[in-house]
């Protein structure tokens, strides 16, 4: 253990306060300060769009949704006025938490609405933005109802609509639900989605930042990243800067925690937390039992084992060294008693129910590897299917399609099957099913100059 | 595809979500009521281009009529200048649009990696074997209960999570399975 602090709540600081959804709560915890702070210094030039991104910048604000790109970089990938023409600007706020084991955008807009809608305001201030919408999943209708209710309350305060507050600035907000689509936590796919399309996503360049959605130029932000942006407002970049375990990964996260622990939840820590001192907060392994596995970043990230993980920095940076990824801190936590290959099959059919069927080697990839695991689990695999599995995954990722999704379907198949090889081995061991025979190239050879001489070129 | 059609035929048979060749009918001709049409025409304000409020205005129409019929596909293609045929591509690229009836309580099983390794398959499995042997998306016969497998609800801390019609309920295992089923009726 390093001895580090455990730091007072930042994002969940209202998490079990009586109404802690509500504007009055949140009015009474100084929410809406540095909106009004913003809105009372425009007309001094106190404060200026430029200056509340250079915070965001100097914070190292990195994403929340998976990628970790640095938010405030992200920024100032929009064309400055003079390019844009008569273009607005539009902010995404992206509320459509799909990852398996990811449950912390959830949690913030249940718990504390106003706090990610204060970011957005803010967020929207710095871009120039008239209208931002946040995108949130179907599924949440509660999360989505108390946005409504929150956002409705701001405009009959005067803190959103025409002229908010006499400062001359206009800010519309819109809560948009979507219907049932992973994919469409991509970037791109929202963008389809929001303009009532299917949720496939885009080619790059052009970049969302210069041409997103109804072709304008559009920032993309998760709900933890905008609710970040509040308090480095409030707070400063230093004092963001001071949270995070080191330079590259700082601030406070949200780290969720699922699958065989004693106390699965949302727990708020440093980034950069060591894998040993989180597992402790979540109560350790259940039962007492041994630690088999790991999927530290969603249902994406590749699975590390319990020697892997261990003294690991939760963060962007420690998970990349230990060859997985952070992705959206969706940690899973698999103990002795788990079935690697039912559990990998369980991942793998996801995928290939959520691919958007855009491309050819994930719309028939993602089935084809669930398929054959499912052969596989089922007691039906031949030997040679992990070796043809491991083939077929290695055909659909890296570039081969437009978005990232095959990387992520393939990822844990890949990992599963590499350093569990033994377990799917013993399902096939099992199997009563005969071995292909690969035919002998002479046997090829005979067959065809069997055949009767019927082509279309004779 | 998302909505299932990468699933194998044998596992679509039956559910409500996953309409195979165009949209069903209801026999009706369908319009919006008052409120609804009220909240239609609010949506419309709310984005630059009218085929934006599609995925809305489809969840205004399955909350009228309770599912998305070839009628409501019609209409909602008329109301938004937008071609049936894509609007109901749109339909069924989304999970959560119904395109048959379904049961007064439509029980949403999570079945994804947090569930699955707190026992979802077998609360899926056992659920349904306990309203009667009702196959994957199956109504029962007094139209009260559909069972359907859902992907991740975000609610993996509560695993196995299940949400019937718009509400969430957390850790609903198979020991918990008959006074759930219970307070549902």
């Amino acid at each position: 253990m390093s001895g580090l602090e455990p730091i007072q709540p930042v994002l969940l600081a209202r998490r079990g306060k009586p109404n802690s959804a509500s504007l009055e709560t949140y009015l009474a915890d100084g929410g809406y300060a540095s909106w009004k702070k913003i809105l009372g210094g425009l007309a001094s030039g106190e404060w200026t769009r430029a200056k509340v991104t250079d915070l965001v910048k100097a914070s190292g604000l990195r994403g929340r949704g998976g990628a970790g790109f640095p938010c405030g970089m992200k920024w100032t990938f929009v064309p400055p006025t003079e390019k844009r023409g008569d273009k607005p600007v539009y902010l995404l706020c992206n509320a459509d938490e799909s990852e398996p084991g990811t449950f912390k955008d959830r949690l913030l807009m249940e718990v504390d609405p106003h706090q990610v809608l204060e970011g957005m305001m803010l967020a929207s201030f710095a871009l120039d933005v008239k209208h931002a919408y946040l995108y949130i999943r179907g599924e949440m209708v509660h999360a989505a109802e108390i946005l409504n209710k929150a956002v409705s309350d701001l405009y009959a305060q005067g803190l959103l609509g025409t002229n908010v507050l006499g400062s001359g600035l206009d800010l519309e907000i819109t809560i948009h639900r979507g219907a049932g689509a992973y994919i469409c936590g991509e970037e791109t796919a929202l963008i389809e989605s929001l303009e009532g399309k299917r949720g496939q996503p885009r080619i790059k360049p052009p970049f969302p930042a210069v041409s997103g959605v109804w072709d304008c130029p559009t920032v993309v932000n998760n709900v933890e990243t905008l609710s970040c942006v509040k308090h480095i407002v409030d707070r400063g970049a230093d004092w963001f800067k001071s949270i995070g375990r080191n330079e590259k990964n700082t601030g406070p996260k949200l780290y969720c925690v699922s699958g065989h622990v004693e106390k699965p939840g949302v727990y708020e820590a440093p980034t950069g937390i060591p894998w040993e001192e989180l597992l402790a907060l979540a109560g350790g392994v259940r039962g007492g039992r041994k630690l088999k596995a790991v999927i530290p970043g969603g249902s994406s990230a590749p699975m590390l084992t319990a020697a892997e993980i261990a003294g690991v920095p939760m963060d962007f940076d420690g998970l990349v060294a230990a060859k997985s990824m952070f992705g959206s801190a969706g940690i899973i936590v698999m103990d002795e008693t788990t079935d690697i290959p039912k559990a990998v099959t369980n991942i793998a059919k996801f995928y290939a129910h959520e691919s958007c069927g855009q491309c050819t080697p994930c719309r028939e990839g993602t089935p084809w590897m669930h398929k054959m695991l499912k052969r596989i689990v089922t007691g039906e695999g031949k030997r040679s299917d992990l070796d043809l599995l491991l083939q077929i995954a290695g055909q659909m990722g890296n570039g081969m399609t437009i978005c990232v999704f095959a990387d992520a379907a393939i990822a844990p198949v890949l990992s599963g099957v590499t350093k569990f090889r033994g377990e799917f081995e013993a399902y096939i061991d099992k199997s009563t099913q005969p071995e292909f025979e690969t035919p002998a190239p002479s046997d090829i050879t005979a067959a065809v100059a069997d055949r009767p001489a019927a082509g279309i070129h004779s | 595809m998302s909505g299932g059609a990468n699933l194998p035929v044998a596992e679509q048979a039956g559910n409500p979500r996953a309409g195979e060749h165009g949209a069903l009918s209801c026999g009706k001709a369908l319009t919006f009521s008052g409120g609804t049409q009220a909240d239609f025409d609010r949506l419309l304000s709310r984005y630059p281009t009218k085929q934006s409020a599609l995925l809305p205005t489809l969840w205004l129409a399955q909350r009228e009529w309770g599912w998305i019929s070839r009628e409501a596909v019609d209409y909602v293609a008329t109301l938004l200048d937008l071609a049936p045929a894509f609007v109901w591509g749109v339909v069924t690229f989304y999970t959560m649009y119904n395109r048959a009836p379904v049961g007064r309580h439509l029980i949403q099983v999570c079945t994804s990696i947090s569930c699955h390794l707190n026992g979802a398959g077998e609360v899926y499995t056992e659920c349904r074997k306990r309203l009667g042997g009702l196959k994957p998306g199956e109504t029962s016969s007094d139209g009260k209960f559909t069972v359907v497998e859902v992907e991740c609800l975000a609610q993996c801390d509560k695993a196995p999570a299940v949400m019937v019609n718009d509400d969430d309920y957390a850790v609903i295992t198979k020991d918990k399975l008959d006074s759930f089923l219970e307070g549902l009726k």
